[in-house]
């Protein structure tokens, strides 16, 4: 690990400030807030993060989630993994969520793990963690070494000839099915940033993975009132039963009216380069019959334009099936 | 442990001290010097850790993981380093009540909260009813992985899990153990549920 000096930051304002500092907020930040840590110091610890300040934003009043007038959710950054999926209205409102939040990683690591930490989680790619190795997402213009590489656990939509490498969030496949917004606060002052803006794709600059500029801190992620009637769900697909990444995920919302889907939406994770929302496959729902034959329709629709890479080919049919299947929950 | 035995640890200890003492006969000046630059250098801070009760002043390399105060600043050795990454939870403590991975956890984050180890769980007279119950049930193998085991498993009675057996393997699904001793912690941690 790098030599950094540490500080804590008494106030949001404080930690802004300090932010700014850095040249970006993206791979090679020079100043890292730490929450949780269990992103940061696991790359600190691997050479691939090596920022010269770290500010503990722990410290900061963040940790609440509080319903609104207008029956949304705000959830502060803070809020740790464990507590944002075991929340009442959380529970009841949004059970894609807690769902999706207890399907990641272990209990030990959902206590220290934080909302706005979670939405901010690196690739899990191998060659990502390797310095050893090229990858233009660490290292811009080194090459991808998991084209024609280790790239079964890798992106199938939303790749680019620079870089396959996958979201591994759960949390944020949830999010986006929920249409959620970022608040963020920076040196020019607050801007509420919606899910589906907020990631980047990785194009030629698979180093830039969010909007996030140097001083932004995320404040809150604010969900919209729950839509009545609607189900929701998340299916997670993986090697083990337990404690580890997505193979390929689910987060669904449903709601029928007669014999008709009125409200679908769809986001799929761990095969995407970010947490992938499916306008196909909401298309598909709408106004159809909740059948296995309506699901599987929105499967093929949602994989249409997915690629392949020389290990990974399995992953469009599990994530069709998946999709099918965390459909079918949602209906039941 | 009686006073009268010597355990593994004083063994290593004793040896390690053996060393120390034939390198520093050659290298005094060198050693006195390091010292000097630890207490002093620009590189450390003070840090306060409250651990199983117990106040203490460290001055530290911001780099130090809560994992690495314990075990080597500390002495507290009962925790244990297995992957270092927050990949097996052998490092497992209690900070502020709740169990978390003390390798990917900053010495310097964890001040001012409470921290518990398995130094602070029960003691050879008196152990707490966990430790009893891996007793009981041959809860372990090789023994590497078991207090991060204990620390966990004794946080999980706090959180809100179900009680069958699918539940109690989630719950515990951090704690990696390689000797494969899963079915007996698990009664083990079934025991302590039922009492």
């Amino acid at each position: 690990m790098e030599p950094f000096t540490y500080s804590r930051a008494a106030d949001p304002a404080q930690a802004i400030a300090a932010g700014a500092a850095a040249s970006t907020a993206q791979q090679g930040a020079e100043v890292r807030f730490v929450a949780g840590g269990t992103t940061l110091i696991d790359l600190m610890k691997l050479d691939v993060e090596t920022p010269t300040r770290v500010i503990d934003i722990n410290n900061l009043p963040l940790a609440k989630v509080e319903r609104m007038p207008d029956g949304s959710l705000e959830i502060g950054a803070l809020v740790r993994n464990s507590d944002l999926a075991n929340n009442v209205n959380v529970r009841r409102d949004y059970t894609v969520l807690s769902e999706a939040l207890l399907s990641g990683a272990s209990a030990q690591l959902r206590n220290m793990a934080t909302t706005g930490g979670n939405l901010l989680q690196r690739t899990r790619c191998i060659y990502f963690r390797d310095i050893d190795t090229p990858c233009n997402k660490r290292e811009p213009g080194s090459g991808c070494s998991a084209i024609d590489g280790f790239n079964r656990n890798l992106a199938v939509l939303g790749t680019s000839d620079h870089c396959i490498a996958s979201n591994p969030s759960d949390m944020n496949v949830a999010l986006t099915a929920l249409e959620a917004t970022i608040v963020i606060r920076g040196t020019h002052g607050e801007r509420k940033v919606p899910i589906g803006e907020f990631f980047l794709l990785p194009g030629d600059t698979p180093n830039r993975e969010t909007v996030m500029l140097p001083g932004d801190l995320i404040t809150h992620v604010l969900l919209p009132p729950p839509h009545r009637r609607a189900r929701s769900h998340y299916l997670k697909l993986r090697d083990r039963a337990s404690y580890e990444f997505a193979l390929s995920s689910a987060a669904v919302v449903l709601a029928s009216e007669g014999d008709a889907i009125s409200h679908a939406r769809v986001a799929l994770g761990g095969v995407s380069t970010r947490p992938w929302r499916s306008q196909e496959a909401e298309a598909a729902l709408l106004g159809k019959p909740a059948t296995r034959a309506t699901f599987a329709a929105a499967a093929e629709a949602a994989m249409r334009d997915a690629k392949p890479q020389s290990q990974n080919g399995f992953k469009i049919e599990l994530a069709k099936r998946c999709l099918t299947s965390a459909l079918a929950a949602a209906a039941a | 442990m009686t006073s009268n035995k010597i355990t593994r640890r004083d063994m290593l200890t004793v040896a390690a001290a053996g060393t120390g003492a034939l390198v520093g006969g050659s290298f005094s000046t060198e050693a006195a010097s390091a010292a000097a630059a630890a207490t002093t250098g620009p590189g450390l801070m003070d840090i306060s850790l409250r651990v199983n009760g117990t106040e203490h002043r460290l001055s530290l390399d911001p780099r130090t993981t809560l994992l690495d105060a314990l075990r080597e600043h500390l002495h507290l050795t009962g925790t244990k380093k297995g992957c270092d990454h927050g990949q097996c939870g052998a490092c497992t403590v209690h900070v502020g009540g709740r169990r978390v991975n003390s390798c990917l956890t900053l010495a310097a984050v964890a001040q001012g909260v409470d921290i518990r180890t398995i130094e602070g769980l029960g003691d050879p007279d008196h152990l707490h009813p966990m430790q009893q119950a891996f007793l009981e049930h041959d809860g372990y193998q090789c023994g590497y992985c078991t207090s991060g085991q204990i620390m966990s498993a004794v946080a999980m009675m706090k959180e809100p899990w179900g009680a069958s057996d699918l539940d109690i393997k989630e719950a515990m699904s951090g704690n990696i153990c390689r000797c494969g001793a899963y079915k007996n912690i698990l009664a083990a941690i079934r025991q302590v549920q039922a009492a």
